[in-house]
């Protein structure tokens, strides 16, 4: 409760501050939250006035008024006219929220990276086209991040992670969402909105987080029974870092493919020996 | 060449077979009376169990890491109680009540085809049986708009998701014979002089209920269809894997699912727009208004259905398009609230229990607002699946649907059964569920913008989300006892209420000018109308007369008597 007294606004608005488009569907939120916070006390106040002023007592005769042209005209138009304000407004911050920003100069330094495959609607890039893309897949009940770095030309060996997602500070970071099986729906609060993530199809959205920190966020479209426990943590860490941990996750995986080689070929030659059947 | 011979009268003789007592009586029936009140109690029934339902939710939801339902079971909790809201109480519920009135507002003896209209009943009682009887084996889980792949045999290889299917079919079949009915009765039966200008309000609302009925039901038919082809019989329409497309789904499901919501609200519309007159003594602001925007709601109502997919991967041309015409939608909804309250303006309001659809008003208000913050589709990238969105639809749903409901049980009451409902108990009711439901409903939207998505069956003690949670699951335990109130109310007056008489409440339209409860045949003669206030016409008619001033215009014939040719 003292949370609440503390910060009042926080009450009536959506979570904000990790990434710049979230902060501006928050301003463009609050805009409409004042607009409705007058439109509302005047339509119930109307109300409620209409009922106290007008409740039946001896002697009250009600008036006959059948309507008035003049007033069910200006109310309609009123109506249409606060609606257009609120359209054109979108429509003005629209860029603002779904196109990236460019990378601070210290963020990652980043690469061009050709392994790129969009579908439908096409993926939004900074202006000076450079961001750090991170391929979000959900799956029954968690979410998997691949990250750039391919090593075979299928696109295999690229470094991933579950659960909790680790990028650098003051870098652009572009998500291409898809799923593994059903429809999930990727949503940190604090980084900006929530995308589907649907079978057959790719969803983008950004964000880029100026200081270190821990974000969290969970599945927002039911995906079955195990949908409340799917969580994500997006970990935002300094460039240097980010690489060290990217770097890690690499040799995890070239140890993981050198042990696998081994037990092949092992495996192979007890195949060839007729010591176990081909699986 | 032939001549004619002049055609002798004659009376046919048959075997008057004795008409059934009893319960064979109900089953065989084809009154509109008998089939509303069957319509009415059923769906009554499935609004008791869907309300269970949705208080199990709220007490599992009423802790943090609460362990009292599994997951499997809330999610068939949550299914159960969407399905069952929509389509198994207040969707019937409408048909119910206009099954019931719009032949006695109309001033005509019967629906168009009486048998079909059994008919109708029949098949959305099978459709709640089909579906019901699922908790037996494995109830559906999906939620109620069962989106694929997870409805898909892979992810729900149950029965719970086939019995929820066969409840679209049914539950869709039985409306649209029943929309079918209701169009072809309002087109063709009205009473003498009920041009399009004199229709009760509530009759255009089954009016527009109805063609949107008619155009909505057979897309949702055709998809539950392919899903149960996709689940059984090997076809790929939601199957990316095979050329199908999962989007297509929503798009299906959507496109039946907003008017749907307009399915809901209308008649609720059109039961506010015959109360608040009659209890304001005043006539109803800007008739031709009111009309005119339940039609381009409903028409605007086909336009937006792509503001439930703001989220997935759609064109932006598309997003705009569709922001646009939900904003354009609020403008006919706010105009009829503004001739709602216009039409209390310089009355005199009784506060009688029908004026529940003054709750109704407050909570609309609330909806619509929160509406258009879900239609900025940049917002609604943050509401969007959130308990901000569960706020909104209970607003409009309960708050636009359910209240306008009580409403009319308490205004129809009287009609129905002949006896009044008694009035403390009534506005126990009210105050129990007005306010147990704004606990309830309210706090929701901070849930959401606290980052709650909805459909989960536990959340982290983060925030202040547990204390939010508890007021509202209490206010839902104080919206129930309210319910429980009127359920009291409801089977006390059958027996000790106050006898009624034809017209208790000194109302606007021909229901009243019967006898409480109507003969089977509804009218012995049924009066020329006039005006879309016929019963205040005849009141002033039978006044002039007994105070021995002639009435203007009509000398000789009894006004309110007019021998309709039968």
């Amino acid at each position: 409760m003292s949370h609440l007294l503390a910060t009042p606004l926080a009450f009536f608005t959506p979570q904000s501050g990790g990434s710049p488009n979230a902060d501006r569907i928050d301003s463009l939120y609050k805009i409409t939250l004042y607009a409705a916070l007058v439109i509302f006390v005047l339509v119930e106040g109307a109300l409620g006035y209409a009922l106290w002023r007008f409740r039946a007592r001896k002697g009250a005769v009600a008036a006959q008024i059948r309507g008035n042209t003049r007033l069910e005209v200006g109310w309609t138009v009123g109506a249409a006219v606060i609606l257009l304000a609120l359209a054109v407004l979108t429509l003005a911050k629209l860029s603002s929220i779904q196109d990236p920003v460019n990378s601070g100069p210290e963020g990652e330094h980043l690469v061009s990276d050709s392994s790129r495959l969009y579908a439908s609607n096409t993926p939004r890039l900074p202006p000076n086209g450079k961001s750090l893309k991170i391929t979000v897949v959900g799956r029954q009940f968690v979410w998997q991040y691949v990250y750039p770095g391919a090593n075979e030309a299928d696109g295999l060996g690229a470094p991933y992670s579950y659960q909790e997602m680790v990028v650098p500070t003051k870098t652009t970071v572009t998500l291409d969402i898809v799923s593994a099986d059903v429809v999930h729906s990727w949503w940190v609060p604090q980084l900006g909105g929530k995308f589907q993530a649907v079978p057959g199809y790719h969803n983008y959205t950004w964000f880029k987080i100026e200081k270190p920190g821990i974000f969290r966020g969970q599945c927002a479209l039911i995906c079955g029974r195990g949908h409340a426990r799917m969580t994500a943590t997006v970990k935002a860490v300094p460039p240097v870092q980010f690489e060290a941990w990217l770097a890690y996750q690499k040799k995890l995986i070239a140890e993981a493919n050198a042990d696998a080689q081994v037990a092949r070929a092992k495996l192979g030659k007890q195949i060839g020996a007729g010591q176990v059947e081909n699986p | 060449m032939a001549t004619y011979a002049a055609p002798v009268p004659q009376i046919v003789a048959h075997d008057a077979k004795p008409e059934p007592k009893g319960w064979a009586s109900w089953i065989t029936t084809t009154d509109h009376k008998r089939i509303g009140i069957m319509y009415m109690v059923t769906t009554f029934v499935f609004f008791i169990l869907g309300g269970v339902e949705a208080l199990m939710i709220r007490l599992q939801l009423g802790l943090p890491d609460n362990t009292l339902v599994s997951p499997q079971i809330y999610n068939q909790l949550f299914t159960m109680h969407g399905t069952t809201m929509i389509f198994l109480f207040v969707v019937p519920m409408m048909a119910g009540l206009a099954n019931y009135f719009v032949p006695l507002m109309i001033g005509a003896r019967d629906m168009a085809y009486p048998r079909l209209n059994a008919l109708s009943y029949w098949l959305l009682l099978a459709g709640g049986l089909v579906f019901y009887a699922s908790i037996f084996w494995n109830p559906p889980e999906a939620g109620w708009t069962s989106y694929v792949p997870l409805s898909g045999i892979n992810y729900s290889p149950g029965g719970g998701q086939d019995a929820w299917i066969y409840l679209i079919h049914l539950t869709g079949l039985s409306s649209i014979i029943g929309a079918i009915n209701f169009y072809a009765t309002i087109a063709n039966m009205r009473a003498r002089g009920m041009s399009w200008g004199r229709l009760p309000l509530f009759i255009w609302a089954i009016l527009t209920y109805s063609v949107l009925l008619i155009f909505a039901l057979p897309v949702i038919a055709a998809a539950v269809t392919m899903l149960l082809t996709d689940r059984h019989f090997g076809t790929h329409f939601f199957d990316p894997a095979n050329g199908g497309s999962a989007l297509l789904w929503q798009h299906l499901f959507w496109f039946f699912g907003h008017p749907e919501v307009y399915i809901m609200v209308l008649p609720g519309f059109g039961i506010v727009s015959e109360i608040l007159p009659v209890f304001a003594r005043k006539p109803i602001f800007g008739y031709k208004a009111i009309a005119a925007s339940t039609v381009a709601i409903a028409f605007l109502g086909f336009l937006t259905w792509a503001h439930h997919m703001f989220t997935t991967p759609i064109p932006e041309a598309i997003l705009v398009f569709v922001m646009l015409s939900s904003f354009l939608i609020a403008v006919p909804t706010g105009v009829k609230i503004f001739n709602w309250i216009a039409t209390l303006w310089h009355g005199t309001v009784e506060f009688k229990t029908p004026l529940f659809c003054v709750g109704f008003i407050a909570l609309f208000i609330v909806g619509g607002i929160s509406g258009v913050f879900l239609a900025v589709f940049p917002v609604d990238w943050q509401l969007n699946e959130t308990y901000f969105v569960v706020a909104h639809i209970h607003f409009v749903l309960m708050g636009g649907a359910v209240f306008t409901i009580f409403a009319a049980i308490y205004y129809w009451f009287p009609k129905i059964t002949g006896r009044m409902m008694s009035e403390g108990l009534g506005k126990l009711s009210f105050y129990l569920m007005f306010f147990g439901f704004l606990a309830t409903f309210l706090i929701q939207h901070a849930i959401g913008l606290d980052g709650m998505p909805r459909r989960v069956y536990e959340y982290d003690n983060v925030g202040n989300l547990a204390l939010y949670n508890l007021i509202s699951t209490i206010g839902s335990f104080i919206l129930g006892a309210g319910v429980l109130v009127t359920i009291v109310n409801v089977t006390r007056s059958l027996k000790h209420g106050a006898i009624a008489g034809p017209d208790p409440w000194k109302a606007n339209t021909l229901e009243w000018f019967t006898t409480s409860p109507p003969p089977t045949n509804n009218f012995d003669v049924v009066p020329l109308v006039r005006s879309y206030e016929p019963m205040k016409d005849i009141r002033r008619e039978i006044e002039q007369r007994t105070s021995g001033v002639p009435a203007p215009g009509s000398a000789t014939v009894p006004a309110g008597a007019t021998q309709v040719g039968v």
